[in-house]
């Protein structure tokens, strides 16, 4: 017998410490490769942490919700051989950054990246071959296979047939699958007869949550965020309907296979120029060094609300795409962050982000900066307004841009001359598709 | 004639009968129990416990024989006697105590006895031949329990010194010479029991080993027994007939050979069969599930409001099943929601040694495609067997290897029936290896062969 032991993984970007959000296993149980035995939070993401191997497992270190440092040992497993707890240690798996140059083909409109430009590409190390254990057995809670008898106790049993509940509907949390009393006591509620309607009565109920996972990270993000850079937000208005003239246009006419556009490529593209023309606004600022770099750039951070809580997906290279390339990306990291399967290259890496809440967006907000970034740009609801223009009231589509930025690289003149460019590409749509 | 009426009526007060009785007593159902003879049936009067005492006066016999002298443990006896005649009458009061305290708490349930021989004219309607004259009794439910009875051979009949456990288990004296036909647990048990009384013991047996229900493996320290004994063992071997004067029986070996062996008594012992006959299966017209009455989870027969229970509605035909049985039927009457679903019934050979047999065993499991794993510790390394001078057999346990849950567990060996609690309760509980090897067994007991069992199966055992 012996131990295979299994690091807090790096997952390289030099973070030092990870969250574990999830154990899937307990001490005792049986496990075997590929076996989900964990679930560890970084810096935007979320990484199931498989078993390399089949074996027992003898130790969990480290609380739920703790930070672990990167390195130190979360999981002990023992197995049959040698395992790996000797100097060798070979079959940690670890999500590791390589640094490559990668030619993805340009599938899903994504702008060929030209020789030099460097990719962040995630990928895990092969994972060893199982080593035999001595004995296979899966003790932990799954599911049950097809035409298996349900395994409970005769309590249970009794319980179950008093209630005309048949147990092979019943999920099982024991061991095994073994259905507990406590399993039959969720069954029942779920499936209990909604609750009398019976008048307004105080509700006295206080539920305590601890904040883990995504929500703690959002919090620890935006504190400190608030904390450390001294935001200056800045609102002016944007006379939207000449774009949404020319939005409209580009729908009706577009092809088969371009997507449909909503405004933000727009106000990406705007934002792309008002960086070629105001630089310091795609940076992040290393506030502990004192360096701020300035990216020649756009990697455009979206902030997008999801099942999971708020997600930044980056839209990267801005710069090198046109309206079309930038609505299929956005499309694509939506639906991604949506149903979870992002992935983290898609989550970082941002120099500039926009916040937008769409038709509740609102006519104002104080949206707080992506730190380490400079700035911020949030959407507002777009509304017919009546406008005084060459003396009469026309009914115009006026939209708010509420924007953050970081007053310590940031001067009012700078931001507001930013927004103004901005909003004189919005105004003037043509000027969206010149070069200069 | 008289004529009585009720809600439950229960046919039969074997086992599974005066149980059902009881139970739908308790559950406050007006009932009433019908019985041809002594009430707790087969198990109480002529099987279960009449055996076992004659078991253990045999085994008592032989210690104070083996002490003839002086023996290992330092006693000596100067000259046992043996009085079958007065082991009898000491048996004969532990029944009757068993008996008349079924019988008391029938009445203390409220439940009406009514002693006579009955038969069902339909589903609804019993005519009971009672020593004061025919009753009909008009019942809106009805539990049927008639029990099993020995299988007879047709070349054998029953009579004079052919005997079935019955009349072996009610002889005054020990035979000189006994041979059994048909080596199964009772006519093992029985075999083993006359063989330490002093009989020379023959076994013929058609198959080609002692104890076909059970793997080679358990039965093996029972062969090794019957040699220790004496015993002669006649395998692959047919019983023709009764030799022409009675005091023999002709035997066809293997080979076609046939032998006469000499037999002051013949014992029968090929088995039981379900009791179809005699209570009215035939103006019921039941459905049969081949030889026996077919039932459901809830013990409903083919008949509305029909129930059956017990040794009728097939294998395994032990009390314990039958008592299970009848109270799931007493509660499904009184509206309860009941099924009859365990996930084992326990076995017990009452040989020397003891088998006891829960769930499935090694082959079973392998044959039904299962991935398993198999401990098994022998008695022979452990204390309290050695202090006990008990130190053959072994205790095996059996699991599925995917996930260690619990599928089958045996043991072989002294005294071992009293495991089968720990043993039914495993297997009932879903148990895996690691609950029993995490439960700490008492030392020093031969049940910590129980924990080392599992303990072997899961690769880490410690005494071994």
């Amino acid at each position: 017998m012996g131990l295979h032991v299994i690091k807090m993984p790096d997952v390289g970007e030099g973070i030092t410490e990870a969250e574990i959000v999830e154990w899937n296993v307990s001490p005792g149980d049986l496990v075997r490769e590929d076996d989900i035995l964990a679930a560890v939070m970084t810096d935007k993401a979320t990484v199931e942490i498989p078993s390399p191997v089949d074996g027992r497992i003898t130790l969990l270190s480290g609380e739920l919700g703790e930070l672990t440092p990167v390195g130190s040992i979360i999981i002990s497993i023992e197995v049959e051989g040698g395992g790996n707890n000797s100097n060798e240690i070979k079959s940690v798996p670890q999500i590791s950054t390589t640094k490559t140059i990668k030619d993805d083909g340009g599938s899903k409109g994504v702008v060929k990246p030209s020789p030099g430009i460097h990719l962040e590409q995630y990928s895990k190390t092969p994972i060893e071959k199982p080593l035999i254990v001595s004995n296979g057995m899966q003790s932990h809670a799954m599911p049950r296979p097809e035409g298996e008898k349900p395994l409970a106790s005769p309590s249970v049993r009794r319980r179950a047939t008093d209630a005309g509940i048949q147990l092979q509907f019943v999920t099982g949390s024991g061991p095994a699958g073994h259905i507990t009393h406590e399993d039959l006591d969720k069954f029942v509620e779920g499936q209990g007869a909604p609750h009398k309607a019976g008048g307004l009565v105080a509700n006295t109920r206080i539920n305590e949550t601890k904040i883990i996972g995504l929500r703690r990270k959002i919090g620890e993000r935006m504190q400190d965020a608030k904390q450390r850079i001294p935001h200056i937000t800045y609102v002016d208005e944007v006379d939207m309907t000449e774009l949404e003239k020319l939005r409209t246009h580009l729908n009706k006419e577009r092809l088969k296979e371009q997507p449909k556009l909503t405004i933000l490529p727009f106000i990406m593209r705007a934002i792309v120029r008002a960086i070629s023309a105001w630089p310091t606004l795609s940076s992040r600022y290393d506030d502990q060094n004192g360096i701020l770099k300035t990216f020649g750039a756009a990697h455009i951070g979206v902030a997008a609300q999801t099942p999971a809580g708020l997600m930044v997906p980056v839209l990267r290279h801005a710069e090198a795409m046109d309206i079309w390339d930038m609505a299929n990306e956005v499309r694509r990291l939506s639906e991604a962050a949506r149903d979870g399967s992002i992935k983290r290259a898609d989550l970082t890496g941002s120099t500039i982000t926009i916040s937008s809440l769409g038709l509740i967006g609102g006519i104002v907000s104080t949206p707080v900066i992506n730190s380490p970034e400079v700035a911020i740009v949030g959407v507002n609801k777009m509304a017919i307004r009546p406008v005084y223009i060459d003396g009469e009231f026309v009914p115009r589509q006026i939209m708010n841009l509420s924007s953050s930025f970081d007053h310590r690289i940031i001067d009012g003149w700078d931001a507001a001359q930013f927004i103004q460019h901005i909003r004189a590409s919005l105004e003037n749509p043509a000027t969206l598709f010149m070069e200069r | 004639m008289s004529s009585l009426s009720c809600d439950v009526l229960v046919l039969g007060a074997g086992p599974g009968g005066y149980v059902a009785a009881i139970r739908s007593g308790q559950l406050g159902l007006d009932t009433i129990i019908v019985e041809g003879s002594a009430p707790g049936g087969t198990c109480l009067n002529i099987g279960c416990i009449p055996s076992k005492a004659l078991i253990h006066v045999a085994s008592e016999f032989e210690k104070i024989s083996q002490a003839k002298g002086g023996n290992a443990i330092g006693l000596s006896v100067e000259s046992p006697k043996l009085d079958l005649a007065a082991s009898m009458s000491w048996k004969n009061g532990i029944v009757k105590k068993l008996t008349s305290g079924v019988s008391g708490i029938l009445n203390k349930s409220g439940v009406r006895q009514i002693q006579g021989w009955g038969r069902m004219r339909d589903g609804k309607c019993c005519l009971v031949e009672t020593p004061t004259g025919p009753v009909t009794i008009n019942a809106r439910h009805v539990i049927l329990a008639p029990g099993s009875q020995p299988v007879e051979l047709p070349s054998l009949p029953f009579g004079n010194n052919v005997i079935s456990s019955t009349e072996a288990l009610d002889l005054q004296s020990v035979p000189e010479k006994m041979v059994i036909v048909g080596a199964g647990y009772i006519g093992l048990e029985l075999g083993l029991a006359f063989a330490k009384l002093g009989s020379s013991v023959s076994v013929v047996e058609f198959a080609d080993r002692i104890l076909p229900q059970y793997d080679q493996e358990l039965s093996s320290p029972i062969l090794k027994k019957l040699k220790a004994l004496g015993v002669e063992l006649l395998l692959n071997a047919k019983a023709k007939s009764a030799g022409p004067s009675g005091n023999s029986l002709i035997v066809e070996k293997s080979n076609e050979e046939e032998v006469s062996i000499p037999a002051d008594k013949i014992l029968v012992t090929v088995g039981r069969k379900a009791r179809l006959e005699g209570w009215g299966l035939a103006e019921l017209q039941l459905s049969m599930n081949d030889r026996f009455v077919k039932v459901d989870q809830e013990c409903r027969t083919s008949m509305l409001d029909v129930f059956a229970v017990g040794d009728v509605t097939g294998e395994p035909m032990l009390a314990h099943r039958a008592m299970a049985q009848g109270a799931v039927a007493a509660e499904v009457i009184a509206g309860e929601k009941r099924v009859f679903q365990p996930n084992g019934i326990v076995s017990v050979c009452f040989t020397d040694p003891e088998i006891v047999s829960v769930g499935v065993s090694p082959e079973d499991a392998r044959s039904q495609g299962l991935d398993i794993v198999v401990g098994k510790f022998p008695l022979s390394a452990n204390g309290r067997a050695m202090t006990m001078e008990a130190n053959g057999g072994f205790v095996r346990a059996i699991a599925r290897k995917d996930n260690g849950v619990v599928i089958g567990i045996q043991a072989v060996g002294h005294e071992v029936s009293e495991f089968s609690a720990a043993f039914a309760l495993a297997i009932e509980m879903g148990c895996q290896l690691e609950d029993i090897a995490g439960t700490i067994h008492a030392h020093p007991t031969q049940s910590e062969a129980f924990q080392e069992a599992a303990m072997l199966a899961l690769g880490r055992g410690l005494h071994m």
